[in-house]
């Protein structure tokens, strides 16, 4: 029997593709608070992949790694509703500022604390950033080859795996050996649905961060069950150099933001009526737009 | 040493559209900075490929020839550039935001920890004053991208590592030529001094890469779709208007994460950035990461139900309507007024 230890890397984000008008504050800028904290959605896609191994190959077990503040215990959470077997939740405040670089090092130290591993398996890349950086930069951390933006898994044995890739233009089949890390393109299969039997197991799970301000009454749950006890790890539980993590570990700083206020152009507004189309049509014309 | 550095892609002894628009910035900074323009170039049928290059203004071509190294793969192209790197110590690495420069440029940053920089849609040189540490750094480059899902607009600067990274999609810069006759110098490297046969371990089983047959980027005009399009059905309509008008079908990244479109077809700092002379964005919200794909348009006609809709205010024109309604009136009195 082939088992595999996957360790899946999951990022909590601002829903930033849907910025609704209520996101928007009167000055043109956007209220970022009123923005919705999700799983971010080729993390997601990342973790289905990580679940159809563990289909085939019982005895699997995916353990889910995140870094962010308290709240992105959620996605441990929902982690779990899925199939995810265990989670670790990295959180402190020495990682705040982190760039890309100074994350996938927090990652990679961590990953090297959680022991023995076949895959690590990633979203290509978060909505708030779209840089696609933390999968390759932990590969490269770990000193382990990646495979990027894989859609399929076609084989995986004990010791290498045949993966499809997406290029811009067409595709690509490669076979890498183990351990390797996986980045995972939108085109993968979506994320199967929370299972109702997960969701009750595991709704009480909780980082001890979260117990310790959580309802006296149910503090027992988690003596009784340990299942329901989130791992969370600060800064002192990893091995680390100081000097490369947040902000200081940071190559790239954030020089000027500028909020984007549109500046408006005079522009012609016409309805849909036919006489106001045929008008813009014969302008466009004349002026050799078109035609 | 401290030189600007493109790393170039080559298909068939073809350098890449986005690595000669990256030589024309490349030169352009290296001109304000003083120093010289250097290019990579890895892969096969190589033999000539400077003469593609050079024009660029580029001072010294390194070419990096072997079977190897096509197609491309991380490791060996990631260990060639890190080494080389390290040799050369470049002030500035850019490549383009495609599948290979989005895989290799993060594998090279980590090993030399340096900063980079995804998908940039300005760069510039400028100077940049740490009050806190008291410090003042000359001519560092500036790094120009949306951010947070392109509602700001933020520049990011790598004041104490080098090289200072960036990638840029194909589009953003615009490619000019320097000088046809234009002297560089052309080193070949010695491939076995940079890689190592673990860099081999991945095998490339199988391959199908499709020539670009939609030509979005050149196409005079171009009808351009968003999520408010509704369904794959109305986007048919923008095809028949495209038809009649002698223009390509563009779409924002919403409209291709919903599945009305390709890939291929997407417009926006994560896609193409376009500059035709008439750009009609149907059902396009507008968001900074399309429109820093297309505000360049000479004009543009924005169709939306919403008079509100963002894009409205960078529009020459403003058709409120929906386009089920719009559309084949366009067409109509097209033909009726091109007879």
């Amino acid at each position: 029997m082939k088992s595999f230890k996957i360790i899946v890397l999951a990022k909590q984000v601002p829903d930033t593709r849907n910025v609704g008008k209520d996101a928007m504050k009167a000055d043109g800028t956007v209220n970022r608070s009123a923005l919705p904290a999700i799983f971010n959605p080729e993390d997601l896609n990342a973790l289905e992949i990580a679940l159809r191994i563990k289909d085939q190959q019982p005895g699997t077990t995916i353990t889910l790694l995140t870094m962010g503040p308290g709240r992105a215990a959620d996605v441990i959470r929902e982690g779990f509703f899925r199939g995810a077997d265990d989670g670790i939740l990295l959180t402190d405040r020495a990682f705040a500022g982190s760039d890309t670089l100074a994350t996938s090092y927090a990652l990679a130290q961590a990953i090297r604390r959680m022991g023995k591993f076949d895959l690590i398996i990633a979203g290509r890349q978060a909505i708030d950033g779209d840089t696609a950086q933390v999968g390759p930069q932990v590969a490269e951390k770990l000193k382990l080859p990646q495979v990027t933006y894989v859609e399929e898994i076609i084989e995986v044995s004990k010791t290498r795996l045949v993966a499809k890739r997406r290029l811009e233009r067409g595709v690509e089949t490669v076979s890498a050996p183990l351990p390797v890390v996986l980045t995972i393109n939108g085109t993968a299969p979506d994320c199967r649905s929370r299972n109702a039997k997960l969701l009750m197991k595991y709704k009480h799970a909780k980082t001890v961060s979260e117990i310790q301000s959580a309802n006296e009454d149910y503090l027992h749950l988690y003596n009784d069950r340990p299942y329901l006890n989130i791992t969370e790890w600060s800064v002192n539980e990893i091995d680390h150099d100081p000097v490369q993590l947040g902000l200081n570990g940071s190559p790239t700083k954030v020089k000027k933001i500028e909020n984007v206020v549109l500046q408006a152009k005079d522009s012609r507004i016409t309805s849909a009526a036919d006489e106001d189309i045929e008008e813009l049509m014969k302008e466009l014309i004349a002026s050799h737009t078109i035609g | 040493m401290n030189n600007v550095f493109v790393y170039c892609e080559s298909e068939e002894g073809t350098i890449a559209e986005v690595s000669l628009e990256l030589l024309t910035k490349g030169r352009s900074l290296a001109d304000t900075l003083k120093c010289k323009l250097e290019a990579v170039v890895a892969g096969i049928n190589l033999q000539d490929i400077e003469k593609q290059v050079l024009p660029f203004g580029v001072d010294v071509i390194h070419i990096a020839e072997d079977p190897r190294l096509d197609p491309y793969q991380t490791l060996p192209h990631a260990a060639l550039l890190i080494n080389l790197f390290r040799e050369e110590q470049p002030q500035i690495a850019l490549m383009g935001a495609t599948s290979t420069g989005r895989d290799l440029g993060p594998r090279v940053s980590s090993a030399l920890h340096s900063g980079l920089t995804a998908d940039c849609t300005g760069l510039e040189i400028g100077d940049h004053e740490d009050k806190k540490a008291n410090i003042f750094y000359k001519d560092l480059l500036y790094q120009i991208r949306p951010a947070f899902g392109g509602n700001i607009i933020a520049t990011i600067i790598n004041p104490d590592h080098r090289p200072q990274m960036a990638t840029v999609r194909e589009g953003v810069m615009k490619k000019e030529i320097r000088d046809a006759g234009y002297k560089g110098e052309v080193r070949y490297l010695e491939v076995n001094k940079y890689i190592s046969p673990e860099d081999f371990v991945v095998k490339i089983i199988d391959r199908h890469i499709e020539k670009s047959k939609v030509n979005i980027k050149g196409a005079p005009i171009i009808v351009s779709g968003g999520y408010g399009v509704g369904s794959r059905e109305n986007f048919n309509l923008l095809y028949e208007l495209a038809e009649v008008i002698g223009a390509e079908v563009g779409a924002s990244r919403a409209a291709v994460d919903a599945g009305y479109a390709g890939h291929e077809r997407q417009i926006g700092q994560t896609g193409i950035t376009v500059r035709p002379k008439l750009y009609i964005a149907c059902g396009i919200s507008g968001q900074i990461q399309h429109r820093a794909g297309m505000e360049e348009s000479a004009q543009i006609i924005s169709i939306n139900t919403d008079p509100d809709a963002p894009i409205n205010s960078i529009a020459d024109y403003v058709i409120i309507g929906d386009i089920a309604e719009v559309i084949p009136k366009m067409i109509k009195y097209y033909k009726k007024n091109t007879k």
